[in-house]
């Protein structure tokens, strides 16, 4: 579990430019979008792309990204329990 | 019709030219087939977060334009016109190599939306919080001259008052692979001290965002005044001067009148004879200037042409790193740009003191 967060943080900062920004400074419970990261609509649509690209889920309704895209720790919850590759 | 000056410019080039307080004093000697920009701190500029998603021709159009608008002393301007042969070419790159990689699957939005010519335009009207006329030339050399032209003429018809010009384009790795194999680009890294004794095919490439603001309100801090602008697709190399000369007299001057030519050599032994039709017969007695050499070839260098030649006319003196010959001028008043690339797309920029 601990290598997914890790994983995904790398993936966020790389992915979506995070320049500034280490996985040190990105909390598994802080929150990605608003006031937490400052994610905003395309990269919650760049992490749909990941999560069906990396982990075989597709989200079919965008209401459910709310909640699995509120944090890191929410994010590994849900790829834990939905994903099809490996 | 009222007459256009040139009221600011500011320039992101492989010089430091950054540094609008210098004009071309501590230059880098490159040694390369093509030659990046030199970066501003594009922090002092751009809010990180806004930053994240911008390709480097936005930055370098952001920074540049940002001078050139506080240069003019204006909040606003009341349109933004860009001119760039490719545009958003790196994001264009990923977006299109992406597509190949994932086998047109899972493609992202990012890099797509930034992909397109118009970019740049948009995101500096979102900087600048413009809502005016917003505008983008895309005519290969002649894209940054499109741009001038539109202003120009919105400027003397008085329907605009203070526009921002802009010549932008970026490097991309894949298009200049592909530049390199149909033998656009020099097979040999040459330095930029020696490009016109290099007599080999190709051009030493680069990138580079020149801005403009142009307006019909002369001001303390205007540079010129624009005269005219001309283009051409297609001229004959011995068409060169005789158009010249139809071009210099459509505007009530003559070769005579003219204090310096500055002129587009890339140092291309297949192409640069069009300058030397110029160069050898009709100014051969006038003053002549090259900058290719310091800001390689690309689409729109002729924008930081447009850059030299205006600067050259505010502070009446020519950087001996850009003099192509050993005549001397009294004084700059009149400066004529020619540019072309690979024997197409001409252009004839006219400019006076003001």
């Amino acid at each position: 579990m601990d290598a997914l967060k890790q994983e995904l943080k790398e993936f966020i900062i790389e992915q979506l430019n995070l320049e500034d920004i280490n996985v040190e400074d990105i909390g598994n419970d802080d929150a990605l979008f608003g006031d937490g990261l400052g994610l905003d609509s395309i990269d919650a649509l760049e992490l749909i792309v990941m999560l069906d690209k990396n982990y075989g889920i597709k989200l079919t309704d965008p209401k459910q990204g709310r909640a699995i895209f509120e944090s890191i720790n929410t994010m590994a919850d849900y790829i834990t329990a939905h994903r099809t590759t490996n | 019709m009222k007459k256009v000056y040139i009221n600011s410019i500011a320039s992101i080039s492989a010089q430091k030219t950054f540094d609008q307080a210098e004009f071309l004093t501590d230059l880098i000697d490159h040694e390369a087939i093509v030659i990046p920009v030199v970066n501003p701190n594009y922090k002092a500029f751009i809010p990180p977060a806004a930053a994240r998603r911008m390709a480097k021709g936005i930055k370098m159009s952001i920074v540049a334009s940002k001078m050139a608008v506080q240069e003019a002393g204006l909040e606003q301007v009341d349109a933004i016109i860009t001119g760039t042969g490719m545009g958003c070419l790196r994001d264009s790159e990923k977006f299109l190599s992406n597509l190949i990689d994932n086998d047109e699957q899972y493609l992202t939005p990012t890099s797509f939306i930034q992909s397109t010519h118009n970019t740049v335009g948009g995101q500096v009207a979102l900087e600048l919080k413009c809502k005016g006329y917003n505008f983008t030339y895309v005519h290969s050399s002649n894209s940054f001259e499109s741009a001038l032209l539109d202003a120009k003429l919105q400027l003397a018809s008085g329907e605009e008052d203070d526009i921002l010009v802009g010549g932008i384009d970026e490097i991309g790795d894949h298009t200049f692979k592909l530049q390199e194999l149909v033998g656009h680009v020099k097979r040999e890294a040459v330095k930029t001290s020696e490009l016109l004794k290099s007599k080999t095919s190709g051009a030493v490439f680069g990138e580079g965002a020149n801005f403009f603001v142009l307006s019909n309100k002369k001001q303390a801090s205007s540079y010129a005044e624009l005269i005219a602008v001309k283009m051409f697709n297609t001229l004959p190399k011995i068409s060169v001067p005789e158009t010249a000369t139809a071009f210099l007299a459509n505007n009530g001057f003559s070769a005579e009148d003219i204090d310096l030519v500055v002129l587009g050599y890339n140092g291309d032994v297949d192409y640069d004879s069009c300058y030397d039709v110029l160069s050898h017969e009709l100014f051969n007695d006038t003053q002549q200037a090259y900058y290719k050499h310091l800001s390689g070839e690309f689409n729109t260098a002729s924008s930081f042409g447009f850059w030299l030649a205006s600067k050259v006319l505010k502070l009446q003196s020519l950087p001996e790193v850009v003099k192509l010959n050993d005549i001397k001028s009294s004084g700059f008043k009149t400066v004529l740009l020619y540019n072309q690339y690979r024997g197409e797309n001409h252009s004839f920029t006219l400019l006076k003191t003001c």
